[in-house]
Formats: C-alpha cells, sequence, structure tokens
C-alpha cells in the first residue's frame, strides 16, 4: 500500500457500528457482523455501479437536450429498440453465431497446431534448433500484417477469416507451452527416464500436470487474441457476423447498431473472459487436490 | 538451451533457406502461377525501388508519429489510472469494474464508433492507439503499485515525504519492473493498433499501412509482401528496443537470481 496511510480515502474508516456489536448475546452479535458484511458487500457492488450510472445518465441527457447530432449520438431508447427489434428477428443471434463458429473452428486449428509445435520444440531438442529460430522471428510480427498477404491467397470468404484468426491463435498457445514445459525441472524428466517412461507417459504423468497452468496461459491470451482478430477481419471484409453489423450501421449512419454491436461484443468478452476463469479455477483445484 | 541461442546455430537458417529455396524453385520452374505466387527476385527487386523512394518513408514517418503519440497519451493515462486504481481502494471499488467491463470489448469494435464521433482523420487514430496501449499499461501498473510494501511506506512516512515525494521516490520506482512491462505490451498494442487502422480506413490519410492495403488493392503481391516485412521489421525493432530499454532502466536491481 501507499505511504498515505493517514488518507481516510486510502484506509477507510471503520464503521464504529463494527465494535460497538452488543457483546451481551453472541447470537446477535454473529447475525450482526453477517448483516454488516452483508451490507458491504452490496456497498461494493453499488459503488461499481454508480459510474455506470453516471454515464447512462449524461447519455440519456445529453440526447435529450440534442448536445449532439443524433447521427452521432443516438438516444438510449432508440438503441435499445433497434436490439428488441434485431433480436426479435433472430438478426443479431445469426450474426454472432457465425462469428461464434468461426472462433471455435479457429480455436481448434489453431490451438492444436500450437500445441503440436509447443510440444515438439519443448520436448524436441533436435525440432527446437531447427524451428525455434523461424518461429521466433515471424511471431514478432503482428498478425494483422499477415491478412493482406492471405487476402491474396485466401480470398475473402471463410478460408480468409480462419486462417487468419487461426495464425493469431497459433503463436500464444506455442509460446505459452514452450515455455511451460522449459520450466519443467529436469529431474523430472530423468525420474521419468529412469522409470523407463514412454513418451505417452511422459506427456501424461509429467509435462501435463506441470505445464497445466502455462498452457491454461495460452489458451487465455489464444482465445482474447482470436476474438480481437475476429473483429478486425469482420471489419474489414465480411458480410456477416458481429463485426459486419458494425459496418453495416456505420454505412446506413445509423449508429444506434454500431453501439448494439458495440455492446454485444462487450457482453461476449465478459461471457468468454468468466469461462476462462471457470476453467482456471478448475485447474488450480485439481492442482491442489495433487499435493 | 541458453547456448542453442547464445551459440550461432546452423539448424535454425534450414527452415527459412529451404522455403526460400523451394519458393525459388516453383516460381523459376513456372509450376505456379506466378501473378499470385511472385518470384523471390521479384520482391528483391520491389524491395529495391520501394525502398529508395522517398514517399514510402513519409508513410512510415507517418505512422510511426500516430503510433508514438498514442502510445505516449495511453501511456501516460494509463500509469495514472493504474497508480490511483492501486492507491486508493475507493477508486478502485468506483472505477474498476467499469474499467474490467469496458476493457472487455475487442480493441477494434472502438474503432467505427471513434469515426463517427471524431471523423476520419488522425485524431480518431490516434485516440484509439492511445486506447490500445492504455489497457496493458493501466494492468501492470496497478500490479506494481499493490506490490509495494508497507515497509516502504512507514519509512517514507519516517523520512516526512510529501505526498509527490512518495509518488516519485517511492510508488513509481518501485512498481518499475512491473510499469516497464505493462509498457512494453503498450507498446505492442499500439503498433498493432496503428497497422490495424491504417487497414481499416486505408482510403483516408497516409501511412504504412495504407500502402500495404493500397498494393492488395492493385493486386501487387510484391508491395504485399515488402509492406509486411518493413510491418514486421519495426514491430521486431520496437520490441527489441523496449526490451533492451527495460534491462537498462532496471539495472540498479542487480543481477536476478
Amino acid at each position: 500500500m501507499s505511504a498515505s496511510a493517514d488518507d481516510p480515502h486510502v484506509f477507510p474508516m471503520v464503521p464504529a457500528n463494527d465494535q460497538a456489536a452488543p457483546s451481551s448475546s453472541t447470537w446477535f452479535a454473529s447475525i450482526f457482523s453477517v448483516l454488516t458484511q452483508a451490507a458491504q458487500r452490496l456497498g461494493i457492488i453499488a459503488a461499481g455501479l454508480i459510474l455506470p450510472a453516471l454515464i447512462f445518465w449524461l447519455w440519456s441527457v445529453a440526447t435529450e437536450r440534442r448536445w449532439l447530432p443524433e447521427q452521432i449520438l443516438p438516444e438510449p431508447a432508440l438503441v435499445w429498440q433497434s436490439f428488441k427489434e434485431l433480436w426479435e428477428t433472430g438478426e443479431l443471434q445469426g450474426h454472432v453465431a457465425i462469428s461464434a463458429s468461426r472462433v471455435g473452428w479457429s480455436l481448434l486449428i489453431g490451438g492444436s497446431a500450437g500445441l503440436v509445435l509447443g510440444f515438439g520444440m519443448g520436448l524436441s531438442k533436435a525440432v527446437r534448433a531447427y524451428v525455434f529460430p523461424a518461429f521466433d522471428v515471424v511471431s514478432q510480427f503482428p498478425v494483422l500484417g499477415w491478412i493482406p498477404l492471405l487476402i491474396i491467397f485466401a480470398g475473402i470468404d471463410e478460408p480468409l477469416k480462419i486462417s487468419a484468426i487461426s495464425i493469431s491463435v497459433v503463436i500464444p498457445v506455442a509460446i505459452n507451452t514452450l515455455k511451460g514445459i522449459e520450466n519443467i525441472p529436469r529431474a523430472l524428466f530423468e525420474v521419468s527416464r529412469v522409470y523407463k517412461f514412454t513418451l505417452w507417459q511422459v506427456i501424461q504423468r509429467v509435462v501435463l500436470p506441470c505445464a497445466a497452468p502455462s498452457l491454461f496461459n495460452g489458451l487465455r491470451q489464444g482465445v482474447m487474441q482470436a476474438w480481437l482478430s475476429l473483429v478486425f477481419v469482420e471489419l474489414l471484409v465480411s458480410s456477416e457476423g458481429i463485426g459486419y453489423l458494425m459496418v453495416w450501421g456505420r454505412q446506413l449512419a445509423q449508429i444506434d447498431l454500431c453501439i448494439v454491436a458495440m455492446l454485444v461484443i462487450g457482453v461476449v468478452g465478459i461471457a468468454l473472459e468468466l469461462v476462462l476463469r471457470w476453467i482456471e479455477t478448475r485447474l488450480q483445484g485439481w492442482r491442489r487436490a495433487a499435493f | 538451451m541458453s547456448d542453442a541461442i547464445t551459440k550461432r546455430d546452423w539448424r535454425g537458417l534450414v527452415l527459412p533457406l529451404t522455403f526460400l529455396a523451394v519458393w525459388w524453385l516453383i516460381t523459376a520452374q513456372g509450376w505456379v502461377n506466378t501473378k499470385l505466387i511472385v518470384p523471390p527476385a521479384g520482391v528483391f527487386h520491389t524491395a529495391v525501388t520501394t525502398l529508395s523512394d522517398v514517399e514510402f518513408y513519409e508513410g512510415v514517418a507517418l505512422s510511426l508519429g500516430r503510433d508514438l503519440s498514442g502510445f505516449f497519451l495511453g501511456a501516460l493515462g494509463g500509469v495514472a489510472l493504474g497508480t490511483l486504481l492501486a492507491v486508493s481502494r475507493w477508486a478502485d471499488r468506483l472505477i474498476g469494474p467499469t474499467f474490467h467491463t469496458v476493457r472487455q470489448i475487442s480493441l477494434f469494435a472502438w474503432l467505427p464508433m471513434l469515426t463517427s464521433w471524431l471523423g476520419y482523420g488522425d485524431l480518431s487514430k490516434v485516440v484509439f492507439i492511445a486506447l490500445s496501449a492504455f489497457y496493458p499499461v493501466v494492468l501492470g501498473t496497478f500490479e506494481g503499485v499493490r506490490g509495494v510494501t508497507q515497509g516502504h511506506a512507514e519509512v517514507a512516512k519516517v523520512y516526512g515525504f510529501t505526498r509527490t515525494q512518495v509518488l516519485f521516490k517511492l510508488i513509481l520506482p518501485a512498481a518499475s519492473p512491473q510499469i516497464l512491462t505493462g509498457l512494453n505490451l503498450g507498446l505492442v498494442y499500439a503498433w498493432l493498433a496503428t497497422i490495424g487502422s491504417e487497414f481499416l480506413l486505408a482510403n483516408w490519410g497516409n501511412g504504412l499501412g495504407n500502402t500495404v492495403f493500397k498494393g492488395r488493392a492493385a493486386f501487387n503481391v510484391e508491395l504485399i509482401i515488402v509492406g509486411m516485412l518493413a510491418i514486421g521489421l519495426i514491430g521486431t525493432i520496437f520490441n527489441r528496443m523496449a526490451t533492451r530499454l527495460e534491462q537498462y532502466s532496471l539495472r540498479w536491481r542487480g543481477p536476478q537470481a
């Protein structure tokens, strides 16, 4: 913590009633502490909602008083209405489903390629010596730089999207897999050699348990990169998908569509984050149980 | 494994050389459509003409200008917000949830909104680049400042540091490793955002990304490859420089275990 320990904003005063809880009845005191804890938690949630509420309020006032033209900032009601229309016609779900399938396929293709590369380079010194220098150079290139070249080879249809997103997944997955395997203590491999483990046993009993956090990191970064490149590719060349919805709204000068798409992109991002966190806690739970 | 990197290992050259040889062979023999898969010599030729063209450097300079100005804005804001969130629990409670929610919006989703609010000029690009550098810097700074120990804070109190002194003599130096990591990542994202925004807004303004993307429209594969290599090279140079700078500015810590 900072040095401004006397700053009441840094170390908020403990509410006085916390200590003043009646000690005559321990039962009453415990109820009381549960209640204050619940109140505190509610307070924290409420504090987090102040800023969004303020932004929303500012937005409604700004549109009500017409501080900005409607083409630039539509009113919240209009955004809600467009959302409802898109939802009821099933258009929105269609776009999201297409985008999700693109991400899914790319994660599958790019993820498995990344795993193969990472395991290859991690487990075999020879593979590493041949492949790593080239991989290292290529991985420094921004993924987006590939896209014009990919358009020439793959056209602008589905193959382009899948290949572009897959490339963005391969690199973080491979790097993290490699790092995870590199950081396994050499002694463990020696033990497995003493026990005459087969390659499959080494992977199953040594590599996977030790490298699990790193593998997970690769997955997390891969998902994030995939989501980033998906929106980019769909904005660039696409005729469907959630990114296309934005382009379309922009072309029609219907910013409400853009805002809906942006909110949906945010919600999907949060959902992805929650799923990743759930996987992570399961992984960690499993790790703790192992020791 | 470290000696594989320090010692020149010829095996690392096998893959690139094979690639070049196959590329040369299939184009020289005419086994493929040479309009699509252009011969290496053509790329080399284009590289020479492009690199001796002043216009190319103008584009690169414009891109770099946008990249760096966006990065500095984003980094400044990122260090400020990261410090605030880490130092003040109330700021964290008030702003933190909104920040972490907004962060989940995929970066490029901001671009259509930004262009409709700020126009197609440099302003929206710079703001977009700043935003992309902002997130990693906030996260790095937050982590670093949270890591400042109570003991350090007490020493600062004993010495009667003012708030400014606490900020510049304790918090920021103590958090500098994580801040620098955040800045490094911010630089990577800023370059990504620069190139990305130039692709998406290829018809507006000038820059390295615009040149490459116009090459695509004209089906000039040589130019695309040269531009791609330039983009990658600049990104790599940034990366190397940032890593060097990180090592140099953290040398006071002494050799790490």
